[in-house]
């Protein structure tokens, strides 16, 4: 059954791969999100310490006895020192006109008011300029003084670098950290997966039992329709039985009539041949008739012997029972039976399963003795429960013996169903259902011997 | 002895009838649950023979009802069902044995026969003819007062002669009472039987003559 | 490829031959592969030890010393910086703007302190302080100026004794010499009152530090202020005459540096050139070699009065700025 499930891919290592590929996409998300933002935070440090610079200039800006003094402090470019020597450039324009710094600075052209930063090249280098501009008010009427502050951005760059590569190592160590979670986790909810498909394999096939401890919310569905599955199974495997057992109901009961009118019939008939051909029906009944029960017995058997319904037992006081059951029909052919047994042997065994197996011997016994014969009982305990019927009859054609033990090793089948020999098959059976075996053998006096140990 | 059989099957029941009258058992017969209880609550059995699978309901129900009525009168249960549970139950509720369904009515003689000595008391039947007395329930011979051992097919054999003295039996007849038909008997089989027989009533007032051709009949002395 | 190099040569020689030099001087083997254009600041008596050492090590290289005032060498080399392979000055303050415009070369695998060194393309290696020195004779009986304030006092006291006989560099014309006074200009206002006072005593205007030790050794003058010490110093046969005084209440200490043209045919062996240099000074330490004394790696730039290598020096670099310095200072000196 099990080569015939088509498998898709693995559920573990989808759930592995989803969310190893989540991992990875959020580390990488993390990583240019934060790479981006300190680029912003890095240039708007940059920006905000060149507009200083570019006010702390303006500020300085004067207009004394008609003149422009600009005498801006020492500070204006000291606080542009960078830890990577970054290079400096600036101009001061009035009115457009360049009055000093660098004259070839990259312009544009800005209102007075708050600083304006962008980045251009220079002398062959990317900067960075800040531009700022402000109004005086000379004799003469109004001016405008600009000034421009230019940084190279290598300190910047450097940073980036920096962070680039602990926002790289953050967002590797997330990645690493997220796949070994993602495995954990993957384990974790397989897990459950996991401990249902072991209980259910480790159950015997008889085992429909549902499935009783709990499982996570998700696999409640799988369970219950699992559980109902079993439950149906279970029930047409029960309904099967009823079948059999009214089955066999149903055979018998016209079969007991059939074999009274012909019982009948036989004490009114008085040719020989009549009465021969009379006698094999009514033989030919009860074999039908204890086939049928046997049948039903073995299938009964099989259903019931992997979860045996386990009790201690006496084996004596099983089998004293059942003799006496026996007893009027051993009387009529004037067979004895002689019981050697320990009081108390105690075993460990479904009571209807091993009933069963001992009654099918001893029935067996009671058909091949002789009349006015003894069948020979011993229940004892020695290493294990041991229980030896032995009979007078004919015994077990030795030929055949091996291959009878052989046929019981394979179970039940389609030629163990006719005479006795399914008799014995079902003392086979409940014998290795209980961890116990059968043994044949002959007496050396004449007749069969069968151990039956648990 | 007074039996009571329940059985709705009417050739099944005829059949057991006849058999069990041959052995001068007194019968009756209730088709149907109901019926049954009104048998029992009018007169005593020694015995009741019961189905299960009754038109009116479960012979299980009527075995529960008969325990509960503190009655002790044994039952047998006739069964077509003959797993082991089916005969635990029915043990557990009171039947004192079972027979399943088909069966051997020589069987069904033996199993009441042993369910009647079980509860041996009260009723004896005793049959005397000549010196000879015989107890069939608790199957012992008497000649001339002392008690002498038989074996069972001997008492069978016994019995059927004592029942009607003088009657002759042909070997057939003898056969088909004293074995069951699993047993492959020739008619002559008889003649070993009829040999012992005779031995055990040397001392007696009884003869058993052989009628040639005809078969064996109980003389009296 | 020849025509080139004739060209070069040509042009190199209208430049040389144009130029009017403080000094020139030729080190080195005369059939020498290569020769080493080396433009500086610094009076050849106190370069000759290194250089010599130099090609002595490198026999195949000789070098061409040529000496100006720092302004003048800051001017010659932006028009022509492909004619020099290295450029050496004690204005940091322009070398510092040479470098910031792109005119120095950096120097790779060259393992330096920061505060040292500027984007390891500018390189300082020695570190002198601005000193006043006295003619001993003059001051005789006379208390010993240890401060600005001392000497602001002292002559105060002999306006007769110190008119005309007071020097410091003309601002005008000494690139170190501006930037020592805008650095104690920076630093304190008392700059300013001793500039007034020299002024009010007709001071003497000097180019160089040089001729200012001279005259104060003479006697022509009995006092300079902002002389460079290592160049006082150095003039042990004056030792009798003058005094140097390194002011105690602040000092202004400049560091003399080193750049490799960043147009230089010969990038490689100006680069060995100034590793020479700077291993020379950084190992003499004290300046054993020569007599300019040398850079102490060990120490850390912080809580140094040296003045830092950085953006800031460009500002009174600054036309607008410079101009109002210039005229301040010469309201101050010249009355």
């Amino acid at each position: 059954m099990t080569d015939t499930v088509r498998a898709s891919a693995s559920l573990r290592r989808r759930l592995t791969l989803v969310l190893i590929g989540g991992a990875a996409v959020l580390a990488l998300l993390i990583y240019f999100f934060v790479r981006h933002y300190a680029t912003q935070i890095a240039q708007q440090g940059q920006d905000e310490v060149l507009g200083a610079s570019v006010t702390s200039i303006l500020d300085a800006a004067v207009i004394r006895n008609g003149t422009l003094e600009i005498d801006f402090p020492y500070a204006s470019l000291s606080m542009l020192n960078t830890a990577s020597d970054d290079r400096v450039f600036y101009a001061i324009y009035r009115d457009g006109e360049v009055l000093s710094g660098y004259p070839s600075l990259p312009r544009r052209a800005v209102e007075p008011g708050g600083p304006m930063s962008w980045t251009a090249v220079f002398d062959g280098t990317p900067v960075r300029i800040t531009t700022a501009a402000r109004r005086l008010i000379a004799a003469e009427g109004q001016t405008v003084i600009s000034v421009s502050v230019a940084q190279t951005q290598d300190a910047l760059a450097g940073t980036l670098r920096n962070i680039s590569q602990t926002v790289a190592l953050f967002g590797a160590g997330f990645f690493l950290m997220a796949t070994a979670l993602s495995f954990w986790a993957t384990s974790a909810t397989i897990g459950p997966l996991k401990r249902l498909t072991t209980s259910i394999t480790r159950r015997g096939p008889q085992d429909l039992s549902p499935v009783a401890k709990p499982v996570p919310a998700e696999m409640i569905p799988l369970v219950s329709s699992l559980n109902n599955l079993m439950g149906r199974l279970d029930h047409s495997l029960r309904q099967s039985e009823d079948f059999i057992a009214e089955a066999a109901h149903r055979v018998r009961t016209p079969l007991a009539t059939v074999r009274s009118h012909a019982e009948a019939t036989l004490q009114r008939v008085e040719k020989e041949e009549n009465r021969k051909a009379l006698r094999s029906m009514v033989r030919a009944i009860d074999e039908s008739s204890r086939a049928a029960g046997q049948l039903l017995d073995h299938a009964m058997i099989t259903f019931r012997a992997d979860h045996l319904e386990r009790q201690t037992l006496n084996l004596t006081e099983l089998v004293t029972d059942i003799v006496s059951r026996l007893e009027p029909v051993a009387e009529m052919k004037d067979i004895a039976f002689r019981v050697e047994a320990a009081p108390v042997v105690p075993v460990s065994g479904d009571p209807i399963l091993l009933q069963n197996a001992i009654r099918n011997l001893i029935d067996n016994a009671l058909k091949y003795s002789p009349g006015e014969s003894v069948i020979d009982i011993t229940v004892c305990m020695d290493e294990t429960a041991r229980l030896t019927i032995c009979d007078s009859g004919p015994g077990f054609p030795p030929e055949q013996m091996a291959g009878l033990v052989d046929r019981f090793a394979r179970g039940a089948n389609a030629e163990g169903i006719t005479g006795s020999g399914l008799g014995l098959t079902i003392a086979q059976d409940v014998a290795v259902a209980h961890n116990g075996h059968l043994v044949l053998s002959n007496r050396s006096s004449g007749g069969a011997c069968v151990t039956f140990s648990l | 002895m007074k039996f009571l059989l329940v059985e709705d099957n009417m050739e099944l029941a005829q059949a057991i009838l006849s058999r069990l009258r041959l052995d001068g058992h007194v019968i009756d017969h209730a088709a149907k649950i109901q019926d049954a209880i009104a048998f029992s609550e009018l007169g005593e059995y020694d015995l009741i023979l019961l189905d299960i699978m009754l038109p009116d309901g479960d012979g299980r129900d009527f075995l529960q009802r008969h325990r509960q009525g503190r009655k002790d009168t044994p039952v047998i249960v006739l069964t077509a069902r003959s797993q082991v549970s089916d005969r635990i139950t029915l043990l557990d509720l009171g039947a004192d044995d079972y027979v399943t369904k088909p069966f051997d009515h020589a069987e069904l003689e033996a199993r009441c026969r042993a369910v009647l000595r079980r509860r041996a008391g009260s009723a004896r039947n005793v049959t005397q003819v000549g010196d000879v007395t015989f107890d069939p329930v608790a199957g012992v011979v008497q000649v001339a007062g002392t008690a002498i051992k038989l074996r069972n097919r001997e008492l069978r054999l016994l019995e059927l002669f004592m029942n009607a003295p003088g009657q002759i039996f042909s070997k057939q007849k003898l056969v088909d009472r004293l074995f069951s038909y699993d047993e492959d008997v020739s008619d002559n089989a008889i003649e070993v039987y009829v040999g012992r027989l005779r031995k055990h009533l040397e001392t007696s007032s009884l003869r058993i003559r052989t009628s040639r051709g005809l078969g064996y009949s109980l003389e009296h002395d | 490829m020849r025509y080139l190099f004739a060209l070069i040569l040509c042009l190199l020689a209208s430049v040389s031959g144009a130029q009017d030099w403080e000094d020139r001087q030729r080190f080195g083997p005369a059939d020498a592969s290569r020769v080493l254009r080396v433009l500086s600041s610094t009076d050849t008596a106190l370069f000759e030890p290194l250089l010599r050492s130099f090609v002595a090590v490198n026999a195949d290289t000789a070098i061409d010393y040529l000496v100006a005032s720092t302004s003048e060498l800051d001017q010659i080399f932006r028009q022509t910086p492909e004619a020099y392979d290295v450029v050496i000055s004690s204005a940091m303050d322009l070398q510092f703007k040479l470098a910031n415009d792109g005119f120095a070369r950096p120097l790779e695998d060259f393992p330096y302190p920061g505060w040292a060194q500027w984007r390891r393309s500018l390189f300082a290696f020695t570190s002198e302080p601005a000193a006043i020195v006295i003619n001993r004779d003059a001051f005789a009986g006379l208390d010993i100026p240890h401060t600005r304030q001392d000497l602001i006092r002292v002559l105060r006291d002999r306006p007769t004794l110190f008119q005309g006989r007071v020097g410091t560099y003309d601002v005008r014309q000494s690139g170190v010499g501006y930037l020592f006074a805008t650095q104690d200009a920076r630093t304190s206002e008392t700059y300013w009152r001793l500039m007034e006072v020299m002024g009010g005593l007709q001071t003497q205007l000097y180019c160089c530090s040089g001729e200012m030790i001279e005259d104060v050794a003479s006697g022509r003058i009995a006092v300079a202020y902002n002389v460079l010490a290592s160049y006082a110093v150095a003039r042990a046969d004056l030792a009798d005459q003058i005094e140097v005084i390194v002011p105690s209440d602040f000092q202004t200490i400049m560091m003399r540096t080193a750049l490799v043209s960043a147009r230089t045919p010969r990038p490689a062996h100006a680069q060995v050139f100034v590793a020479h240099l700077l291993r020379q000074k950084a190992a003499a330490g004290g300046g054993s070699a020569t007599s300019l004394p040398g850079l102490d790696l060990t120490r850390d730039a912080a809580g140094q009065s040296t003045i830092p290598l950085q953006p800031a020096l460009l500002t009174y670099l600054d036309t607008l700025k410079s101009a109002g310095f210039f005229k301040d200072w010469t309201d101050a000196v010249i009355q």
